[in-house]
């Protein structure tokens, strides 16, 4: 199992560290973490640990992308794969890959714990609101659903999610997005 | 003394409810006219502690309502007032009116006394045509002793000596002495002879004794007996009236009381005191109040109710004690074990565990059993529902409970009290017909609603039956047609439409009315059982009645469970649901033409299935060989399902799916095997229901007959 330090921000451009400096409150720090090649952020506040892989328990007439259940401490916390729910190639689960586990808010407002499988964990970044661009409009449906927006970070362009929306829709069952 | 009485206020509460959930199904059981005393005085009791309790910790608009509502039952118990049908719903009122304030105590709000003060001038009125109707008789008729002059000024003399012990047991002669200067004026002689000198004084003993002068209107001998009410058993008492008559008069004249069981001389007021109650025999009044009081706990102990607490048999407590003690012996004995452990202990270490096992075993059965309380506590609001929604609907409904000793998990009969009102309401509202409907229908004019509760296979099931309209296909299917639910070309089979019922919004109902027919109530009923993971349906004939069955697992929490495995998956089916389990012979597997497999067993055909199969797994093999099959019953169906092992029987502890994922069809929850792995529960229910749906349509996980050997 793998554990990863939140580290302070250190390693950032100049342009980000001034950013911290002005206005720490209204910065909002994303862990990010590849799939398929992309870098994507989650709000680091939903993340509630992150966790090797593990086979979990297939759960019956479930959609495709959710894998089953594993035992978090007691509680059974089901475990869905990004790749799949985004419709990406599947990639063989190794000992590289990484679960991150997140909590959200239902519709019920009532709190649940999911995991996501992603290829690997990348980095934590501080990211001011304002510096969120809209997501250009490439796919309407996978936007509207989870995309909160893009941003860039020197070279990279990161792909916020939104995660209540993501998993929210992503695991109630009747959800066909990718079956 | 300084007591902080508020932490008294819930077992108040709690004993007042329950006082007044006593005092209803009472009533419930008085009809017109009826002189079922024994019932009066079971519900004047329960009026009385709330009284009592209500005063003591200065709940007075409580004790002061229910004084009023005393004055009647009194007359009620003496036959000075009859009962009737006006009187007993007076009191049902009053019953409710009660409950309110007291409910409006415990949330600490502002009590609403406009319905206690509209009630009490009912009281009045009723009580001032009673005493007009039946005065005369009734002052003879009488064996009370009541002051002869009860509306003129009275002085009565009453000597008050406590037992030592009397403050420990919560009394304190001060209130005792505040209530009587209640009741008019009071003059307090204190004798303090028996002070021990102040080293040998035991300090929580009452060496104090008194004499009290009281005088007033309307004063009379009940009124003072209840005062002292509450501490009767444990003092001395003597209560004598001071007759209007000159003090000389009155010197040395005994004055006998009627009740024979005591006859107590008036002691001459002006006699020292300390000789006066040294010398005399003390007798304590033995009058009807002071009976009651004694009577009243072996009362509510016998008939247990209560919200928020469980009241638990000391032997139950006692063993539990005695298990947790074993195994505290246990724990210690693996915990020296442990220190210096070395392989030729391995059979101490084995035993030890088992020993354990047991143990924790034995005291998990205990604690759940703790939790069990009869459903009757669920059941016991219904007479009273029914009875209102009788007079409100204007129809003739009999209640019939039936089953009331089955035991249920406390927190399950909290939720199941709504859907059951919702349930019965609607039997009455819609199932039911006008008792004209009915005569002219050539039924009992009478109707019928039955509640029945009984254990089947691990479940408990509900249902509520009644024999009234039943459900109208028709109506519902052009109902469900109007509302798009289903095209008007769809069939559906009479059952299934019957279950269009329990969707939100639906209702036939051609108008609504106070008690249903918004169509929210059905919906809010599934709901709720869906949330104690159990299910509802209804069978009904047209024109015969319905029948409405909620299945209820047994308990939440645990479950003994048998380990199945089938392909890499472990799976749990609950012990209560295999009827037997056994090793496959083909050649007993036939293929019924068209339909699915069925294995012949015994005398039996059972349907067989694939569990893997029924939970859509499309890798599913189809070869029976050296397969196992376990055969399960729901509801009085069975159905073998083949597995590939069976693996060990253990206890396991529910866990949800629920709370982090969602509703899994043919799954009712998990659990953490003893590896860390999850392990799915199977909901027997639901699997051989789908198991004999989908051998009617011949598809999914039913067995295919191996073409191979039949070939």
């Amino acid at each position: 199992m793998s554990e990863i330090n939140v580290r302070p921000v250190d390693s950032m451009s100049a342009q980000q560290s001034v950013m911290n400096e002005s206005s720490n409150l209204a910065t909002e720090q994303y862990l990010t973490f590849f799939l398929d090649g992309e870098e994507y952020g989650v709000n680091i506040l939903s993340v509630q640990e992150i966790r090797g892989w593990e086979q979990p328990t297939q759960l019956p007439s479930s959609p495709q992308h959710v894998k089953g259940v594993v035992n978090l401490r007691g509680t059974i916390v089901p475990i869905t794969d990004l790749r799949e729910r985004f419709g990406l190639v599947k990639k063989e689960y190794g000992s590289v890959t990484v679960v991150i586990v997140l909590t959200f808010i239902d519709e019920y407002s009532n709190e649940k714990v999911v995991g996501i499988i992603v290829d690997a964990v990348s980095d934590v970044y501080d990211i001011m609101p304002e510096n969120v661009k809209p997501s250009p409009g490439i796919d309407q449906k996978l936007e509207e659903a989870f995309i909160k927006g893009l941003v860039n970070i020197d070279e990279r362009m990161l792909i916020l999610l939104d995660v209540n929306k993501l998993l929210k829709n992503d695991v109630y069952i009747d959800e066909s997005v990718d079956e | 003394m300084a007591v902080d009485l508020t932490q008294f206020h819930e077992v108040f509460f709690e004993e007042s409810f329950e006082g007044l959930e006593i005092m209803e199904s009472g009533l419930l059981n008085l009809s017109a006219g009826s002189d079922d005393i024994e019932s009066i005085n079971d519900i004047f009791r329960a009026a009385h502690s709330i009284k009592g309790g209500a005063g003591t910790f200065g709940f007075n608009q409580v004790s002061e309502f229910t004084h009023d509502l005393e004055t009647l039952l009194d007359q009620m118990r003496d036959g000075r007032s009859p009962v009737t049908d006006e009187s007993v719903e007076l009191l049902l009122l009053s019953v409710d009116c009660l409950k309110d304030m007291l409910k409006s105590l415990v949330d600490k709000s502002e009590i609403d006394c406009s319905a206690a003060l509209e009630l009490t001038e009912k009281f009045k009125s009723l009580l001032e045509r009673n005493s007009q109707l039946s005065a005369a008789p009734a002052v003879n008729d009488t064996p009370k002793i009541t002051s002869p002059n009860p509306s003129l000024s009275s002085k009565w003399i009453i000597e008050f000596k406590p037992h030592g012990h009397v403050l420990q047991t919560g009394n304190e002669p001060y209130r005792i002495i505040r209530e009587l200067s209640a009741l008019g004026e009071i003059d307090v002689e204190v004798d303090i002879s028996d002070l021990q000198p102040y080293a040998e004084m035991e300090p929580t003993d009452c060496h104090l004794s008194w004499m009290l002068k009281l005088s007033g209107l309307d004063l009379n001998r009940e009124k003072i007996d209840e005062v002292f009410e509450w501490v009767a058993d444990e003092s001395d008492i003597n209560i004598c009236e001071e007759t209007s008559a000159p003090a000389e008069q009155a010197k040395n004249a005994p004055v006998a009381f009627e009740n024979g069981s005591y006859k107590q001389a008036l002691e001459p007021e002006n006699e020292s005191l300390p000789t006066s109650t040294n010398s005399q025999v003390k007798v304590a009044p033995e009058s009807k109040v002071a009976e009651l009081k004694k009577e009243s706990p072996k009362k509510s102990v016998s008939q247990p109710a209560e919200s928020k607490s469980i009241r638990v048999n000391i032997d139950k407590v006692d063993s539990l004690i005695n298990m947790v003690g074993e195994m505290v012996i246990t724990q210690s004995m693996l915990c020296a074990l442990s220190k210096d452990f070395s392989t030729d202990k391995l059979d101490t270490l084995v035993s030890g565990l088992a020993e354990l096992e047991a143990s924790t075993r034995e005291l998990q059965e205990n604690v759940m059993s703790l939790r069990m309380i009869p459903i009757s506590f669920a059941f016991n609001r219904f007479p009273r529902l029914v009875r209102d929604l009788n007079s409100q609907l204007g129809k003739k409904v009999v209640l019939e409970l039936k089953g009331t000793q089955t035991e249920l998990d406390k927190t399950v009969m909290e939720k199941l009290s709504d859907p059951l009102t919702h349930l019965v309401r609607n039997s009455m509202d819609h199932g039911m017909e006008t008792p004209e409907q009915r005569v002219a229908l050539g039924k009992p004019e009478q109707g019928n609603v039955e509640l029945n509760a009984y254990y089947e296979s691990g479940s408990v099931v509900i249902q509520v039956r009644d024999d009234g309209a039943g459900l109208d296909v028709e109506k519902i299917r052009a109902k469900a047609i109007k509302s798009n639910l289903i095209d008007e070309n769809d069939v559906y089979s009479d059952d299934e439409m019957q279950n269009f019922i329990f969707r939100a919004g639906f209702s036939t109902a051609e108008k609504l009315s106070d008690v249903s027919g918004r169509g929210v109530g059905l919906d809010v009923v599934t709901q709720n059982i869906k949330s104690l993971k159990g299910t509802l349906d209804v069978k009904s004939v047209a024109g015969e009645g319905s029948v409405f069955t909620i299945r209820l697992p047994l308990t939440l929490a645990i479950l003994d469970g048998q380990l199945l495995q089938i392909g890499n998956g472990v799976y749990i089916v609950p012990l209560v649901s295999i009827i037997e389990s056994l090793q496959i012979d083909e050649n007993n597997i036939n293929r019924v033409a068209g339909g699915g497999s069925v294995y012949r067993l015994r005398d039996e055909n059972i349907i067989v299935a694939q569990l893997d199969g029924l939970f859509g797994y499309k890798d599913c093999s189809v070869s029976l060989h050296n397969k196992m099959m376990i055969v399960v019953e729901s509801s009085g169906k069975k159905v073998g399902l083949v597995v590939d092992a069976l693996l060990n029987q253990q206890q396991v502890v529910i866990k949800s799916l629920e709370t982090n994922y969602g509703h899994v069809e043919g799954i009712s929850g998990a659990t953490i095997l003893g590896d860390g792995m999850v392990a799915l529960i199977c909901d027997i229910h639901v699997l051989v229901d789908l198991a004999l749906t989908n051998c009617q349509q011949n598809q999914g996980g039913v067995y295919e007959c191996n073409n191979e050997r039949v070939a």
